[in-house]
């Protein structure tokens, strides 16, 4: 039994969630009509753009394990974004942290060779995670110690993961050619079965064909935790206080250098599980080419899902759809894919207009309660 | 004929209603003083006039001709002039510039800044209001930077002036000062609309008083015709104990203990100068000064915020020189900040959460590093009916309470955890007379309880009604000290602002602040 009260006070917890999820949906549609708009201009059916835009991203089930698959590691760099935000960080570099975790994840899955699966996933899995900790704990020190700024030092970091992965992937972890001659492109060795992550259609031998793989699972897993993290633990607490006011949590005896590393490296362990995740579930191997950009893309996720970790989900699903949906639309609308490109871009644009809008109409509020 | 005249202006605002039929006259050459509690709708009416915000209904009268007035640009050409309680100046521009902004005299599209500057310098002869016109105004006290702020309302034509709580930020002596200028702007023609919620100026200052309560005008008198006692009755609805009731202290042995500490502020200057004190317990000791003369690093040298260079602190005989915030509330020192936005709490927190802040880490609100949301839920729910917190429930953004009930909200937390010492910097800072009241009973109430209370305050009122012993601070050094209650306010203003060393107490210098 609830008290009026509980009823109340629940009725209004899901008000803030309708609030709070409908000006991002709005900003989804406002894109999707100026998108039209720009489909009619160039001569286009803008009906017929949407619609096979959908069927490619839902329509079936193979398509719809294309969304899923390209959603996976926008969830976590989505995840790693936000919980860097909610920190008062933007980790720009999660890209980086990314590549690192795919890094790992592909020498982890060879030398671990020959354990069962149940042992090298987790240990995969993790181990790839503190890499990316790892690698985002030196900007973290950065900007802690001497207040060197992270967009800088994680954005410089990215390109020395990147360079180092080619490295990596030109040298010692460089897959041998055929009947052993010295291999000629950059890239590894394929993983064993043991450490790959399973597709759906693997456990599930009656789902109809598609790509989808148990990282998506993982995905929505980690963002639930994440979920936990922020709002139930003393580590998310005080990344929580450092964000919204790093004055008043210092005064409350928080370490606002403590919570920047440590706020930092989450991030970074999020970013890692994508490449992680992608080297392990869809391309079983390491490449230099492997990462769609999930990094900077997990910054438009983030934004749309307002930084709230279970919100992550549907704003990378979406993300992932259009990726899954635009060659279809180019194929069946005769409707350039760039028109994908224009509608994310547009998404992003509203949604940040929405929180300029937003901060305009609260600094209204306040001038006039503070007038009052 | 009245140069401004308000008909039945009503102002709503979502849940609200600011303004309700409120109806105001302003002669030519008069000081109508606006009294009233925080949120009694006294901004929003003069904001009303000065086309910041459009009234719901009502009607404004200036020199007789009804007007409508939806921006400050037509408020200015009518002859209203307003100047806000946060001042609106260009730090990096010089007094002149800054007055002649928006109105820049120009020769051939160029400012000609040498005609600005005459007639700044033209106009503070005219009123006596004495500045530096080419000076940076982040070189100016706050004193003058107001002088620039009437100055530019003057340079734009104003007949009509509005201040908004003009006093909250000066000291003793330019409180004097600046109702000489007020005085002499009245006289040469001008009228003067003086917003403010503290009693002893109105007196001093109006010609006339409205009070306002809950958006509605519910008096108004001549200073000679009441007291602050009956002003205040009017102003909240029901008696008010302006000076709270005090036993005498008590004090018992040294809680805090302050030793030749030294500590540099943000620009790494020489901020506090060898500073020794002690509290002792059931005793409040107050540091009185003029803002920016170390108040701030002393307690942030206490609180673990800020290295101090050198000297000791104790508590209870530990030392606590070298301590971070987190032990140091440990050990039992509470704070109350004196900006409680900046400091005091997270405004996008809910109360629940800004409640355990800085106990966070301990139980009964976390194990293990997991929160206890049962135990933060209970807490807090006891905390706000105790500390009287007006809110519909605890799950509220800190940012929606009023300022009153905020700094009831920061007590809740700081008094809530039981501490052996206090520190309360300006802890009724822009608080109406209830809430200074509930304050000031807090803060009496710890002493009483043998908590040792350290009080730094710019306000000589709350320093002479709550101290026991009075210090006062002049650029990071003690120059003298009194026990409470055998001092009166000019003496210690002189201090303030060193004059008065070496000399007997009652001396009459003004007290120019010199190095």
């Amino acid at each position: 039994m609830s008290t009026p009260e509980e009823i109340t006070a629940q009725r209004a917890r899901w008000m803030t969630v309708a609030q709070k999820a409908g000006t991002p949906l709005m900003s989804v549609l406002l894109a999707m009509i100026v998108g039209s708009l720009i489909v009619l201009a160039s001569g286009g059916d803008p009906v017929a753009a949407f619609s096979s835009l959908w069927e490619g991203a839902f329509g079936n089930a193979y398509q719809t394990g294309e969304t899923i698959m390209r959603s996976t590691p926008l969830i976590f760099t989505g995840l790693a974004i936000a919980y860097g935000f909610r920190a008062g960080l933007f980790n720009i570099g999660a890209e980086g942290q990314l590549f690192m975790g795919g890094l790992a994840a592909a020498w982890l899955g060879i030398v671990l060779a020959g354990l069962p699966w149940f042992v090298i996933l987790p240990v995969m899995l993790v181990l790839s995670a503190v890499a990316g900790a790892l690698w985002a704990f030196i900007p973290a020190l950065l900007k802690a110690k001497v207040g060197a700024h992270e967009v800088i030092t994680t954005m410089m970091f990215s390109f020395i993961a990147r360079y180092f992965v080619s490295y990596m992937l030109n040298g010692p972890l460089k897959a041998p050619g055929p009947g052993g001659t010295p291999g000629t492109i950059p890239i590894s060795a394929v993983l064993p079965p043991q450490s790959t992550l399973p597709k759906f259609t693997d456990l599930f031998p009656w789902l109809p064909p598609n790509n989808a793989h148990v990282g998506f699972l993982v995905a929505i897993g980690v963002a639930v935790v994440v979920w936990l993290l922020l709002k139930y633990t003393t580590v998310g607490y005080e990344a929580r206080a450092v964000g919204f006011n790093p004055f008043a949590a210092q005064t409350g005896g928080v370490s606002i250098a403590l919570t920047t590393v440590w706020s930092l490296c989450i991030s970074g362990s999020l970013a890692a599980l994508a490449g992680a995740s992608e080297v392990m579930g869809v391309h079983h191997r390491l490449s230099d080419q492997f990462s769609a950009g999930f990094g900077f893309t997990g910054i438009a996720v983030a934004l749309l899902a307002k930084n709230h970790p279970i919100a992550v989900i549907p704003a990378a699903l979406l993300f992932g759809g259009l990726a899954a949906g635009s060659g279809f639309m180019q194929l069946n609308a005769n409707v350039p894919d760039k028109l994908v490109d224009i509608v994310q871009a547009l998404v992003i644009f509203f949604v940040a207009a929405e929180s300029i809008i937003t901060w305009f109409i609260k600094r209204r509020q306040k001038e006039a309660t503070r007038n009052a | 004929m009245p140069v401004l005249e308000l008909r039945g202006v009503t102002k709503v605002f979502p849940g609200v209603v600011a303004n309700d039929d409120v109806s105001l006259t302003l002669e030519r050459g008069e000081i109508v003083a606006l009294l009233g509690e925080n949120g009694a709708g006294k901004s929003t009416l003069m904001n009303v006039v000065y086309g910041l915000l459009t009234p719901d209904g009502g009607e404004i009268l200036v020199d007789g001709n009804p007007v409508r007035i939806r921006r400050p640009r037509q408020a200015i050409d009518l002859g209203i002039g307003m100047v806000h309680q946060h001042f609106m100046l260009v730090e990096t521009l010089t007094a002149t510039e800054n007055i002649v902004l928006g109105r820049e005299p120009t020769r051939l599209g160029v400012v000609d800044l040498a005609v600005a500057r005459a007639s700044v310098v033209e106009l503070s002869e005219r009123y006596g209001l004495k500045v530096d016109p080419d000076k940076r105004v982040m070189e100016l006290s706050v004193g003058m930077q107001q002088r620039v702020e009437i100055l530019k309302a003057l340079y734009q034509g104003a007949r009509i002036l509005i201040l908004d709580e003009p006093t909250a930020v000066l000291t003793p002596q330019e409180v004097t000062e600046l109702f000489g200028v007020v005085r002499s702007l009245v006289t040469a023609g001008l009228s003067v609309v003086l917003i403010t919620h503290k009693l002893e100026e109105v007196l001093a200052s109006a010609d006339r008083v409205v009070v306002m309560r809950d958006g509605r005008v519910v008096g108004e008198t001549r200073p000679s015709d009441t007291d602050e006692i009956s002003l205040a009755r009017m102003m909240v609805g029901r008696d008010v104990v302006l000076r709270v009731e005090k036993g005498p202290a008590n004090p018992g042995e040294v809680a805090l203990e302050v030793t030749d500490l030294d500590v540099d502020d943000d620009r790494r200057l020489h901020a506090v100068k060898g500073v020794s004190f002690q509290v002792r317990r059931g005793e409040v000791v107050a540091i009185a000064g003029v803002s920016g003369n170390g108040q701030s690093e002393i307690i942030e040298a206490i609180v673990g915020l800020r290295r101090p260079r050198g000297g000791s602190i104790t508590l209870l005989g530990h030392d606590i020189t070298h301590s971070s915030t987190a032990s140091t509330i440990a050990a039992g020192v509470s704070h109350v900040p004196e900006d409680r936005h900046r400091r005091g709490l997270v405004l996008e927190f809910d109360l629940a959460e800004n409640l355990i802040l800085g106990d966070h880490r301990r139980m009964p609100f976390s194990r293990r590093g997991f929160l206890r949301p049962k135990a933060i839920a209970a807490t807090a729910k006891k905390r706000i009916s105790e500390y009287d917190v007006r809110t519909p429930s605890a799950s509220v953004l800190a940012g929606n309470l009023s300022g009153g009930n905020q700094q009831k909200l920061v007590l809740a937390r700081e008094l809530g955890r039981d501490p052996e010492c206090l520190i309360a910097a300006q802890p009724t800072r822009g608080l109406d007379v209830g809430a200074i009241e509930f304050v000031h009973k807090r803060i009496l109430a710890e002493r009483d309880a043998g908590k040792a209370v350290l009080l730094v305050s710019l306000e000589l009122e709350e320093v002479q009604s709550l101290a026991d012993r009075i210090l006062v601070i002049y650029e990071g050094r003690l120059v003298a000290e009194f026990a409470g209650g055998q001092v009166d306010a000019e003496t210690l203003g002189v201090y303030m602002t060193g004059g008065g060393r070496g000399a007997a107490s009652g001396v009459s210098t003004t007290g120019g602040v010199s190095a």
